[in-house]
């Protein structure tokens, strides 16, 4: 056995201690650096790894508001939600996609061009994040996908809400919804944070112009997930909030019988209120099938709305544009009569056409009115009588007062489909066309056409502010609180019959915005479209009412899609023999009852011939429709307060 | 000889148990209870397995260390060299009969636990080389022919660990090993040399790296590379971390832990549940208690009068801190992931058995502090 001296022991205690020193100095350092750790994770950056933590432990599953509804002015449901079957997948949840399509198509019927895109959408997508399969499976799919369930893992049968259009009749003012596509998310902002897979926005119409409201706010369930994404509690839910529902002014009621009117028929109608510029009705004939477009289109229903001659997608009422044809000539006269150009007596001899300008302008009736002055020019609507009274008019004052009654600019706001049309004059040729104006063009405005272009609406709404007695309207679809001055003032003016005041000051007082110098000369022009329609020789003479109640006073017109050539002429040929695309348009405004007008109303039928063949009869049912209507509508109208 | 035994049959019964170190005593137990409220957390607040069987461990380890306590420390200077080879061949047998779990070979079966004899064989070897240089005089200390022994007795328990494979062991088995060495004087040359030898042959060590350990060292580096694969652990323990801030989420609020988040938080991440339960407070106050129990070892080795003793205790503290600092500078990501058990703290029986052993071996030279051994 060794046996160290206890020197040796001494000095070996001291070196280790000395080394043990070193050590205990060396941990000193190690021991701060330890320290600077924890003071620069858990103090410097605990809102970052706070942060990362939360992600790590909340998930979110975004949850799709329901859409507002749409209702008619009797609180009908026009554009409504109804429940829908829908397959929802989450991809982490399902051990082998491939295996699980293929077990879903046995079920479903789902087509390989699906599956590819469902395919690319969860690469895209995170795993957690659901994709809708199927959005809208019937009940039967809907229960066997319920039996199999147990051996689909990841798939999620959801009963759901979508939109439900309860009719075509609307289709085109409605508008409908359809999914997001990547060219919506880049336009528009409000979809930014909105985004749920599966969401529906509105694509057209009315469903367009409110979306932002009508969406409502996107809910979501936040959870708490354990690191296999397995869903521990719920944390948060929040069910969003149901899109704001909307009131129009729209007549389900009319709405319905007017499409049955227009149907197989390229053909638009408008009725309004002429006091608070209400739509009553606002139909484009063929219509189609909204609800197509709620769960994606079908390919050959698609094929089959774009390859249709007679345009089902477009809502002509407001974009379809038109020579307003001879309706037109009522502005003609008021135009000729507020500048001071003629007297009503002032008379003209239509001998069926005029030689101006090197130029024949023919009179549709081949043998001339005769003598014709205001009335019976507008009664007869005699071609000749407003040439010569566009001619002393000029086209500049004409379209100054064609631009007064809402002529070439958009009536509604916010739907884009609006077009606003053309009220031509001189500087407008000049800019647009680059041409000076030619005199014989005057002619043709002088008888709406050439340049003049309008939507059924803008005819409706010059038709409305000719019966109210001259006032300008804003004519609206949506109800709104907006105080009706007209009607107060005509209230007023029933009320105290001789008034003193003058009636500038009157007008102002009620924030009235009269479109006239003179009064009598609306009542001039009324008076002769009154003849137009009721008295013998009237181009709408044949479809009138003899009640007193539903009698109208409108006037026809047909808009030219091609001239009508030297020798059609001479041969007399008829609009029926022409080929369909050749034949003129067919347009009729009016107003009713003549005494105490109430609606006025515009209806187009492409194609249709002259208007008092093709126009006037649909006018003459709808005006029956819509006056047998009145007085619900009035009740209803009572109630929210406006009362004439 | 008769004066030694005088000095042991002068130590009464009270005598022995009022020079117990009591500040040591009462860290340790102050650490325990914490360990346990940290395993009920990651029990998910339930009184479950991993719970009832860490308070078993706890106290019936820290039993034996009081017990072992009492032990002659001239019992323990001269079984050292057998406790070396018992625990040897205890890891010899796992060679040959041990349990593979998870890709390594580490426990031995005895029935009532796992054994895993890499743990003991850390305590083992800084024994036998405290004796070892206790026994050697000074001037030999840095002969070359006496470095042998040592080398080769560090040697052969480093390679079988890091075969099984335990890298992390290893590394600790070894840093004890040097401990002992560098305290007896071996020459600073000595180290240097040895460190640009490991230098050199780091590239070829690196080529008999397993695929894991390679990528968890690259891990280490960037730990973004792979974050839901090799770095998903680091980056999972700094969030718990961080996200813990000054004063934690709250005793059984560890999102990242209950979640599943945190890899391991029984064992090896046990320091980051509780950093993320009690935030930097906390972190701070069990840096302390560690703190305390390796002043309180070195203050037993500055008493101890025996140069055996001192080696022991000096290198027990060390490697004790190495321990504890290498658990946490790993779950800090400071270090690269290599599995090395917080003391005490982490689950699992043979870490605690050598741990308690360890410390009831210093507990001892304390006790018989002024018993000289030879």
């Amino acid at each position: 056995m060794l046996s160290p001296s206890s020197g040796n022991t001494i000095i070996k205690s001291k070196l280790i201690s000395r080394r043990m020193f070193l050590l205990t100095a060396a941990k000193a350092v190690v021991m701060v650096g330890i320290v600077g750790r924890l003071v620069s994770l858990q103090i410097n950056e605990r809102t970052k790894y706070k942060t990362l933590s939360d992600k790590n432990r909340f998930r979110e599953w975004k949850l799709a508001p329901e859409r507002g509804v749409i209702r008619d002015f009797f609180d009908q449901e026009i554009a409504s939600n109804q429940q829908v079957y829908q397959v929802h997948l989450i991809p982490e949840n399902s051990k082998d996609i491939e295996r699980l399509f293929v077990r879903l198509k046995t079920i479903l019927n789902i087509t390989d061009k699906r599956l590819f895109i469902l395919k690319k959408i969860i690469a895209k997508q995170k795993p957690w994040e659901p994709i809708i399969v199927s959005d809208n499976i019937t009940w039967s799919e809907f229960s066997r996908l319920n039996l199999f369930l147990h051996e689909l893992e990841g798939v999620k049968p959801v009963v759901s809400v979508a939109r439900m259009y309860p009719d075509n009749s609307s289709a085109h003012i409605l508008g409908y919804v359809s999914q997001v596509s990547t060219k919506d998310l880049q336009n528009k902002k409000y979809l930014k944070d909105l985004h749920v897979p599966g969401m529906s926005i509105g694509k057209t119409g009315l469903e367009r112009k409110l979306d932002q409201e009508i969406i409502g706010k996107i809910g979501f369930q936040r959870y708490e997930v354990n690191a296999y994404g397995k869903r521990i509690k719920q944390i948060q839910i929040n069910q969003g909030q149901a899109g704001k529902s909307f009131k129009t002014t729209l007549d389900y009621e009319v709405q319905k019988y007017t499409n049955e009117l227009l149907k197989d028929k390229a053909a638009a109608v408008c009725v309004m209120d002429v006091y608070n510029g209400d739509i009553i009705s606002l139909v484009s004939s063929p219509t189609f099938d909204p609800n197509q477009f709620v769960h994606g289109l079908d390919k050959d229903y698609w094929d089959s709305l774009i390859k249709n001659e007679m345009r089902p997608l477009t809502n002509k009422a407001i974009s379809g544009l038109y020579p307003p044809g001879s309706t037109i000539k009522t502005l003609v006269a008021l135009s000729a009569l507020e500048n001071g150009i003629i007297k009503p007596l002032d008379t003209f001899t239509c001998k069926g056409k005029i030689e101006l300008y090197g130029e024949k302008f023919h009179c549709w009736e081949k043998d001339g009115h005769g003598i014709v002055n205001l009335r019976k020019g507008i009664q007869r609507s005699c071609d000749v009588y407003f040439y010569e009274v566009a001619r002393k008019l000029g086209v500049d004052r004409l379209s100054r007062t064609a631009k007064k009654f809402g002529l070439g600019k958009k009536v509604l706001n916010g739907l884009i489909e609006e077009r606003s049309g053309v009220v031509p004059n001189t500087k407008w040729k000049k800019k647009f066309i680059g041409q000076n104006w030619y005199l014989g063009e005057t002619l043709h405005s002088g008888i709406g056409q050439g340049y003049f272009q309008s939507t059924p609406l803008q005819l409706c709404l010059m038709t409305a502010q000719l019966a109210n007695g001259g006032f300008k309207i804003q004519p609206r679809i949506l109800l709104d609180d907006k105080k009706n001055n007209l009607k107060d003032y005509l209230k007023y003016k029933n009320e105290n019959p001789n008034d003193p005041l003058p009636t500038d000051l009157l007008l102002s007082n009620f924030d009235l915005q009269p479109l006239f110098k003179n009064q009598e000369h609306i009542n001039l022009v009324k008076d002769a479209m009154y003849a137009s329609s009721n008295e013998p020789g009237g181009t709408s003479y044949r479809h009138r009412f003899e009640n007193k109640k539903f009698t109208f006073a409108g006037k026809t017109g047909s808009s030219q899609v091609k001239r009508f050539t030297e020798a059609q002429r001479e041969a007399e040929v008829k609009q029926e023999n022409l080929p369909y695309k050749d034949r003129d348009h067919a347009l009729f405004v009016a107003f009713a009852p003549y005494q105490d007008p109430k609606y006025a109303i515009s209806v187009l039928v492409e194609h249709g011939g002259s208007g008092g063949k093709a126009a006037a009869p649909i006018a003459k049912k709808v005006i029956k429709k819509v006056l047998d209507r009145h007085e619900l509508r009035q009740t209803i109208n009572n109630l929210i307060g406006e009362n004439v | 000889m008769f004066r030694t035994r005088s000095i042991q049959s002068s130590l009464s019964f009270k005598d022995k148990i009022l020079s117990i170190d009591y500040i040591l005593v009462i860290s340790i137990f102050i650490l325990g209870l914490v360990s346990i409220l940290a395993m009920y957390s990651t029990d998910g607040g339930k009184f479950d397995y991993h719970t009832k069987s860490h308070i078993l461990r706890f106290f019936v380890f820290f039993g034996m260390f009081i017990f072992l306590s009492f032990i002659q420390i001239r019992f323990w200077h001269s079984q050292s060299y057998l406790i070396y080879i018992l625990f040897f061949i205890l890891l010899l047998g796992v060679k040959y009969f041990g349990l593979t779990s998870s890709g390594s070979k580490r426990w031995l079966d005895l029935y009532f636990m796992n054994l895993q004899p890499s743990e003991l064989m850390k305590i083992g070897l800084i024994l036998f080389l405290a004796k070892y240089y206790h026994r050697i005089s000074i001037e030999n200390i840095n002969q070359i022919k006496y470095l042998f022994l040592p080398i080769v007795v560090l040697i052969a328990p480093v390679i079988l660990v890091s075969t099984q494979p335990d890298l992390g062991t290893a590394l600790l088995i070894a840093a004890g090993g040097l401990t002992v060495a560098w305290l007896a004087g071996v020459r600073v040359k000595f180290f240097a040399f040895s460190g640009l030898a490991f230098i050199a042959l780091l590239p070829i060590a690196i080529s008999f790296l397993k695929p894991y350990q390679k990528s968890r060292i690259l891990t280490f580096l960037n730990p973004e590379r792979d974050p839901l694969g090799a770095g998903y652990q680091i980056i999972q323990s700094k969030i718990a971390i961080g996200s813990g801030g000054f004063f934690g989420k709250g005793f059984l609020q560890g999102s990242q832990s209950y979640l599943d988040y945190l890899p391991e938080k029984h064992t090896d991440f046990i320091f980051t549940l509780f950093s993320e339960e009690f935030g930097f407070f906390g972190s701070l106050f069990i840096l302390f208690l560690y703190a305390i129990i390796v002043w309180r070892l070195v203050k037993i080795g500055n008493l101890t009068r025996s140069n055996f003793g001192k080696l022991y205790c000096y290198s027990f503290a060390t490697a004790f801190f190495i321990y504890v600092v290498v658990n946490m500078m790993m779950v800090l990501g400071l270090l690269p992931i290599v599995g090395s058990p917080l003391p005490i703290m982490s689950y699992g029986g043979s870490s605690m058995m050598a741990i308690m052993l360890g410390l009831g071996i210093a507990m001892s030279c304390k006790v018989y502090k002024d018993t000289p051994v030879n």
